[in-house]
């Protein structure tokens, strides 16, 4: 393999898990946030929030796992190496 | 030098080894099969075929011990699909909904808890199905089907009509929303199964003992919580294609 193929290729898979944790973690923290808010408001409804709460956390960490299936198959799948 | 001590490390741990893109070809009729995939979701298709035998063999009344189980069962995955569908459509999508949640459950748990490195293949290893990006697409795709068909079949070609709903302008979107569903399903399941598996087995190889346990647990929630996902944007895009634009 081409050596600057597969250098690039390490750095690439390393910044794409990277940025594409930034998003989804300022988005998670917001949301866990206003859940906090939500419950601190209504105790009786912490069930529900806690379920949505989860469910949403779980989208928004899949943005995070495209990143990380990009560097998996930069590091595993290399389209470029021949 | 590092390298060597390295490979020694590996092979001392070799039960913590993990390998991507290794599998074990079965030819079928000139086709390449991972044959590692095969063997675990006949396993847990066993698995799930015998739990449903067993517990509607001997139906009472007042059900207790594995009915009781299943019954509690069977009405999570009915409200999955009713709260995404809604009371009075919901019932003929709750064996699709039940299913892939069931399978995509099963399987899962079945990576993480069977300790398949104890089994050596001649080539690749055992582990959970859906870290394969084929078994993830084809249940991403069966999902696409079956909105289709849910809209197809009460709508007829009225159902195409969406596309231009709220207005002509969002067609080209709206065609693509139909691509987008089933890759992002399919990567979702396949990246957080696969990352899963990763992590543990990078913390296996780091320390073998006791640290990589909170990393399982988390992993078996997070697993759980991806089946149901999938089955519940399964009944949420099966809900958006029967709803009412009246």
């Amino acid at each position: 393999m081409n050596p600057i193929v597969s250098a690039a290729s390490v750095v690439a898979s390393g910044l794409s898990v990277g940025l594409a944790a930034i998003g989804p973690g300022i988005g998670q923290g917001t949301a866990a946030a206003q859940a906090v808010e939500g419950i601190a408001r209504q105790p009786e409804a912490e069930g529900r929030i806690r379920g949505t709460l989860l469910l949403s956390l779980a989208f928004m960490e899949s943005l995070t796992i495209y990143g990380l299936v990009v560097a998996l198959a930069l590091l595993f799948a290399n389209p470029f190496t021949a | 030098m590092y390298q060597d001590s390295f490979y020694i490390l590996n092979s001392v741990f070799s039960l913590s080894e993990i390998e991507v893109g290794a599998h074990l070809y079965w030819e079928v009729a000139g086709l390449k099969l991972h044959g590692q995939v095969f063997i675990v979701s006949w396993l847990v298709i066993t698995a799930l075929l015998g739990f449903a035998i067993v517990g509607t063999r001997d139906l009472k009344q007042a059900p207790k011990g594995i009915q009781n189980f299943m019954e509690y069962v069977y009405e999570f995955l009915q409200d999955i699909a009713k709260n995404q569908i809604g009371e009075e459509e919901y019932r003929p999508w709750v064996p699709y909904i039940a299913t892939v949640f069931l399978f995509i459950f099963a399987s899962n748990w079945a990576g993480a808890l069977i300790p398949w490195k104890l089994i050596q293949l001649p080539e690749g290893e055992l582990a959970a199905p859906t870290n394969d990006i084929n078994v993830t697409v084809a249940l991403a795709l069966l999902t696409s089907f079956t909105y289709f068909y849910a809209g197809l079949s009460k709508k007829g070609i009225g159902y195409f009509a969406k596309y231009v709903r709220p207005t002509p302008i969002l067609l080209p979107i709206n065609i693509l929303e139909d691509f987008t569903k089933p890759l992002s399903l399919s990567f979702r399941l396949f990246g957080n199964i696969l990352a899963d598996e990763l992590v543990v087995s990078v913390f296996a190889l780091l320390v073998p003992i006791l640290i990589p346990l909170p990393v399982m647990t988390l992993g078996l929630f997070a697993s759980s919580v991806q089946a149901l996902i999938f089955s519940t944007l399964s009944a949420a895009y099966i809900g958006e294609a029967l709803e009412d634009h009246h």
